[in-house]
């Protein structure tokens, strides 16, 4: 055992010598890898801790919601809906709910006005979201002014500012009275932005909804399974940009792999001839292959998915950032719990460290199987 | 005397595996703190009838991607570009396009 620890020390002190006599090439490689698995484990890391907390929290959004649409966008919905709809067998009850968004000229941001159903604030008071109140600069008990639909601004006082740890949820939102609200977007009495339905048995979404929309035919419902299978397909790794950043790394790794796979440089060639030459065995050489191909694809991988965790998870994804926020201004600050997978890092080590390594061993084997004579000319 | 190579390599490769064991164990860790304030995010989810995060604050139909519809994206004609760059993180919602034409 000992004598087989000392052989396989000895093999990795040759080989470290030898990638350090061509310190720049591996040493970019090295580099260029690390950073091609932090790219790689963040994006997994990320949408896996996002997908799963949507997946968590969004449980207890409303069963069923009804928009109204025409013309393919939607319009409010008259508040006379409810009573129809509330009287369909199976359905707890119908109450309307009033939101809407609010761009600020000034400061190039836009909030989502809210009314809640418990707890409202009173009349002249506002809740705020925390990106909202970090970017007005206001703390409870101030005055902030919003222009209303008719132009006119109108001044709120904060009741308060809305936990931290929510952000996800509440970073843009301004929780307002219905009196408020009302005045200050212009959604008449008679109308609400769309109605929530609660349904006892989850069984009978389907016949709900078919009724409903027997009942009205420019109502929209939409079911929280929806909901929920949105989130799961907008940050499955499939999906939109994820996939492009996905593609982008895999096809460098692609290229990095081919570029081992399709043969050994002459220096590389004459290299194994002369091992072979001095007494070395094949499977020497290949144990000598597999520990170049190990050194720098474990460590890579290791430092990049440990680099990439600190990423996701402590500094809460700050390169991801400038693309979730596009041309906003308003960004939650949050942190992501880490929600990891354990799988997803045993895969991510089987598609990056497994074939480099192969990748470095068989043009080896090839050249390692021909007479050191002909290897070496 | 320096150390041998394979001494530093094997002692820098135990590094980034203790890294690696502390990262999960962390991450296990947390997960009880975290699944506490997933309760608490949840009952405002509740509280305050939320159906999306907000991750995107840009556009509408990324903003709530949940409850958006076609025409959005294309604020002004159905050949204009949809001009906002978080479109491209946030695909439409998968109801959306499966009951496009029965409803839109």
């Amino acid at each position: 055992m000992a004598h087989m620890i000392e052989r396989h020390r000895h093999i990795i002190d040759f080989t470290l010598a030898t990638l350090l006599r061509r310190k720049g090439k591996n040493g970019g490689l090295l580099l260029v890898y690390t950073l091609i698995i932090f790219v790689l484990a963040s994006v997994l890391f990320f949408t896996e801790a996002i997908r799963r907390e949507a997946m968590l929290v969004l449980q207890e959004s409303p069963e069923i919601i009804v928009q109204r649409t025409q013309a393919g966008r939607y319009q409010t919905v008259p508040m006379s809906w409810c009573a129809g709809i509330g009287s369909i067998n199976g359905v707890g009850s119908a109450q309307p709910r009033l939101w809407g968004y609010h761009y600020d000229r000034t400061r190039l941001a836009n909030y989502t006005f809210m009314v809640p159903a418990q707890d409202p604030p009173g009349a002249g008071h506002v809740d705020l979201g925390g990106a909202v109140a970090r970017m007005l600069g206001a703390a409870t008990g101030d005055t902030v002014a919003f222009q209303g639909h008719d132009g006119a601004p109108r001044a709120f006082t904060v009741r308060k500012v809305l936990e931290q740890e929510s952000q996800l949820l509440t970073a843009d939102l301004v929780l307002i009275s219905e009196q408020d609200y009302r005045l200050f977007s212009g959604v008449p009495a008679d109308q609400a932005t769309d109605l929530v339905l609660q349904v006892r048995n989850p069984r009978e979404y389907a016949t709900i909804v078919e009724k409903i929309t027997r009942m009205h035919h420019d109502a929209r419902p939409i079911l929280r399974s929806e909901i929920l299978r949105t989130y799961d397909a907008v940050f499955s790794w499939r999906s939109g940009l994820m996939l492009v950043i996905f593609s982008a790394a895999t096809l460098a790794f692609l290229i990095f792999a081919w570029d081992k796979a399709t043969g050994l440089s002459a220096e590389e060639r004459a290299e194994i001839g002369i091992l072979k030459a001095v007494g070395w065995d094949t499977s020497d050489i290949l144990l000598l292959k597999f520990w170049e191909g190990t050194a720098i694809s474990l460590t890579a991988f290791l430092a990049g998915t440990i680099l990439a965790y600190l990423h996701v998870f402590h500094t809460s994804a700050s390169l991801f950032a400038p693309v979730l926020k596009g041309w906003s201004t308003l960004y939650p600050s949050f942190r992501l719990p880490p929600l990891l997978d354990f799988q997803q890092v045993v895969t991510l080590f089987i598609l990056t460290v497994v074939p480099y390594t192969i990748t470095t061993i068989v043009p080896s084997w090839r050249a390692a199987t021909i007479d050191p004579d002909a290897v070496m000319r | 005397m320096a150390p041998r190579r394979s001494t530093m390599f094997l002692g820098t490769l135990a590094a980034l595996l203790l890294g690696l064991a502390g990262m999960l164990l962390h991450a296990r860790a947390e997960e009880q703190v975290a699944r506490q304030a997933l309760a608490r995010n949840a009952a405002r989810v509740r509280q305050l009838r939320l159906t999306d995060l907000c991750l995107c604050t840009e556009a509408s139909y990324t903003r709530h991607p949940t409850l958006t519809d076609f025409a959005t994206p294309f604020q002004d004609a159905p050949m204009s570009w949809e001009h906002f760059p978080t479109g491209a993180v946030i695909q439409p919602p998968p109801h959306l396009v499966t009951r496009h034409g029965t409803h839109d």
